[in-house]
């Protein structure tokens, strides 16, 4: 018997898994075989979806950009004739784990730990997780541990928060299960606004059931009987799998009265978010569970003291509760194999931008910069230069290309001024302008500021303003002092950890492109040749087709041309306002 | 509350059960029943949770999910993403501004498509990419971008004569 397996993440589906589905499943009636189908979760290679995979005899065979055609070839060729299609396959797991296949540098070099599941499993079904190895974490803790002795097992596997700030996990949990109270809460942070970050959504949607076990050990651990998630609105498909995940973890008994027959109690609920990213940070996050304005409370006290409703609580992220069945199950001496001393286990980042591979992977800690892009992203898209990689979205910052040896852990990032963060990997080539960059975060965290911090609220337009202007090619010499003069001020006096960081993306452009900042204001240049006032446009023959619609647009009569003759924009009287290449309608203006 | 929808709303507050914290949720019902948050609804959250209809409309002003003006046919949500900002979302969001003759929080005259663009949607490696609905559009550029949405436009316009026949 063969299962097949339509990958149906967010990715999947935005690249047309759903009619890859349907098409494989109207196969399966009118020709029957013996398989049956299944959905799963992203298993990383969003650059190849739609994925699907035929699963038999102990063999994995994946193939990529699955279109309803391709479906219908592989039904009849593999499904039902067993030949393997080559030219398809992006993985080919054979007997005994030897991997094949075009995508083979990408998953070789990963150490799947938190993805465990996520590509494999029907991410719906709770046997599927618990035929993985799924609640044997759960087990183990509450049949043969006590609260200390799971404490104590985190602690030794030197997990820290993937949430950002990388804080101990085993310490955070042990400050919570020292409060006497009889009322505490865990939380998980499912909030996930980093731009350019798509980690959690993955595992919610790929393996919702590793996250509500990682809580309902933590609940055990700390003494709490209630969890809450607090997902991103704009994650449905989480949403709706968690809320799967959640009945039937009820059903089985898992969550609810007397869990596993034991006296230990716990539940869950889950509560939307809507629209805000200051709600990532904790406090603010409480806040918004208690249904008022997400806006960041004073810490201390700590969450461990008075957290949700005033009571101790314990929040991590998606992806350290991911970790935890994982590290109760094999135990803290195996995860703390993988990393470095001080950055123990794995980290899934998410590669997008120009890199080729854009997508998840999970790699030890401690890996360089330099392999992650070009060893698991395979590179930069069309052979451009690698200038930079952004770290930490808007808390981060962007490391140069000669601080690509740099390995990712806790301890080297911040040193580049960059933060971990939780994940994002936003790579960029000679054509993304620094400048830009920055301005494009300040708009960001501007925007985003609650507005309870005076620096945050008015420094952070203050300095978008000013990148504005340099990229319009109004800067002046002043800018650079009055950029740093304000990003000291903000950092310093704001509360949380928005105000605090949100000029890091300046700095750090700043620190390592200050040359690109000079050709803006000195020589009105945008070096990346991006901005679109410091650019000249021009039309490309090959692609014009003479249809006006350019000419018509421009606000200055700077387009001439016959109907159905290839047109040219006179530079002289071109104001770059950019129109001309938002209205064409054949991708035939260019910037250079 | 006057009319059959209206009444359907008060039904499903009926179940609220005084649970502190469900504010946000109701809101949420209140804006996915109506397309938006009407007057009428704030006011009726009012008098069962008994928060001010001050506070709560400072609730609703702080979270950028809620609306207070309906909102078109199509809700269109361009990424703007860092992602997609590297790949030119910039010009896509001009291309459907000026396609549609709207600015970004704007409602079409024909009250067809809404336009906002939002931080990430996490599909950053088909991007530049835009949501129209619950369907997320990828690996766009300001030509197909101008198609897609014609394609709605003439859904619309057909769905309307549909319904005038
Ligand atoms: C502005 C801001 C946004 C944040 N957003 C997130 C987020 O989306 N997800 C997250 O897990 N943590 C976020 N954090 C960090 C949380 O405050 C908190 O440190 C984290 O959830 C703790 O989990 P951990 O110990 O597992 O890392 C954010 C912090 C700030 C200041």
């Amino acid at each position: 018997m063969s299962k097949i397996y339509v990958g149906m993440g967010t990715c999947g589906l935005s690249a047309g898994a759903r009619d890859t589905y349907d098409t494989l499943k109207k196969l399966m009636g009118e020709a029957p075989a013996k398989a049956d189908l299944h959905i799963t979760g992203c298993i990383g290679m969003c650059y190849r979806e739609p994925l699907v995979e035929i699963r038999d005899n102990g063999t994995r065979v994946i193939y990529g950009e699955v279109t309803p055609e391709r479906a219908e070839e592989i039904y009849k060729r593999h499904v039902q004739n067993r030949e393997i299609i080559d030219e398809y396959v992006v993985l080919h797991e054979k007997v005994g784990g030897e991997l094949a296949g075009s995508e083979t540098d990408f998953i070789a070099p990963q150490e799947r730990i938190v993805l465990r599941n996520c590509g494999t499993i029907d991410p719906e079904s709770i046997a599927d997780y618990e035929a993985a190895g799924g609640y044997q974490g759960l087990r183990k803790a509450l049949l043969n541990m006590t609260s200390e002795e799971i404490i104590a097992e985190v602690k030794a596997s030197g997990l820290r928060g993937r949430g950002g700030a990388g804080f101990p996990t085993g310490l955070k949990w042990s400050f919570a299960a020292g409060n006497p109270s009889n009322r505490k809460f865990v939380v998980c942070n499912a909030d996930e606004g980093d731009p350019g970050a798509f980690m959690d959504r993955s595992v919610l949607e790929g393996d919702p059931h590793a996250v509500l076990e990682g809580m309902i050990i933590c609940g055990r651990a700390i003494g709490a009987d209630f969890g809450y998630i607090y997902c991103r609105a704009e994650y449905p498909l989480a949403i709706k799998r968690l809320n799967i995940a959640i009945a039937s973890a009820r059903e089985k008994g898992y969550l609810g009265k007397h869990i596993l027959g034991t006296e230990f109690n716990f539940d869950v609920k889950i509560k939307q978010g809507a629209g805000a990213f200051v709600c990532g940070e904790e406090t603010a996050l409480f806040a918004s569970i208690e249904g008022e304005r997400g806006m960041p409370r004073i810490r201390p006290p700590f969450p461990a003291e008075k957290g949700l409703w005033q009571k101790p609580t314990n929040n991590n992220n998606v992806e350290t509760y991911a970790n935890v069945p994982w590290i109760i199950t094999r135990g803290a001496k195996a995860y703390a194999a993988y990393g470095t001393e001080k950055s123990r286990g794995t980290k899934v980042f998410a590669l997008a931008g120009k890199v080729r591979h854009g997508g998840l992977a999970e790699v030890p800690m401690g890996m360089s910069i330099r392999d992650l892009v070009f060893k698991v992203g395979g590179g930069i898209k069309q052979d451009k230069r690698f200038k930079a990689v952004q770290m930490g979205g808007p808390s981060g910052g962007c490391i140069p290309e000669h601080l690509a040896d740099t390995p990712v852990d806790f301890e080297n990032i911040p040193q580049t001024g960059a933060i971990m963060g939780s994940g994002g990997m936003v790579v960029m080539d000679e054509t993304t302008c620094m400048v830009d960059i920055a301005r494009f975060f300040l708009d960001f965290t501007q925007a985003e500021s609650c507005g309870k911090c005076t620096f945050c609220r008015i420094g952070t337009l203050r300095m978008l303003e000013v990148l504005e202007r340099i990229t319009r090619g109004e800067g002046v010499p002043e800018d650079i002092e009055t950029l740093r003069q304000l990003s000291v001020q903000i950092k310093e006096s704001s509360l949380c950890g928005l105000g605090q960081t949100a000029p890091n993306p300046v700095l750090t452009t700043l620190k390592y492109f200050l040359d690109e900042y000079r050709a803006h204001i000195e020589d009105k240049k945008c070096p990346a040749k991006s901005c679109a006032a410091l650019v000249d446009y021009f039309i490309d023959p090959e692609k014009c087709v003479g249809c006006t619609v350019c000419a018509k647009n421009c606000p200055v009569d700077a387009i001439s041309g016959q109907p159905k003759q290839v047109h040219v924009i006179d530079q002289g009287k071109c104001v770059k306002c950019g129109k001309c290449i938002s209205s064409c309608n054949f991708d035939a203006v260019y910037k250079d | 509350m006057a009319d059959q929808h209206d009444a359907d709303f008060t039904f499903r507050l009926w179940r609220y059960d005084g649970e502190p914290g469900e504010l946000i949720p109701l809101l949420q019902s209140a804006q996915e029943h109506f397309g938006y948050i009407p007057r009428r609804a704030l006011k009726y959250i009012s008098s069962v949770t008994n928060v001010p209809e001050s506070t709560i409309y400072g609730v609703i002003t702080f979270y950028s999910q809620f609306r207070l003006q309906p909102m078109g046919q199509h809700v269109i949500r361009v990424c703007a993403g860092t992602a997609c900002h590297v790949a030119g979302a910039t010009n896509l969001i001009d291309a459907v501004q000026d396609e549609l003759g709207i600015e970004v929080g704007g409602t079409t005259a024909d009250g067809v498509f809404t336009l906002f663009t939002v931080a990430c949607l996490g599909c950053c490696s088909l991007a530049p990419v835009m949501m129209v609905d619950d369907e997320t559009h990828g690996r766009l550029s300001p030509a197909t971008v101008r198609k897609i949405l014609r394609g709605y436009r003439r859904q619309a316009a057909k769905q309307a004569v549909a319904e005038q026949v």
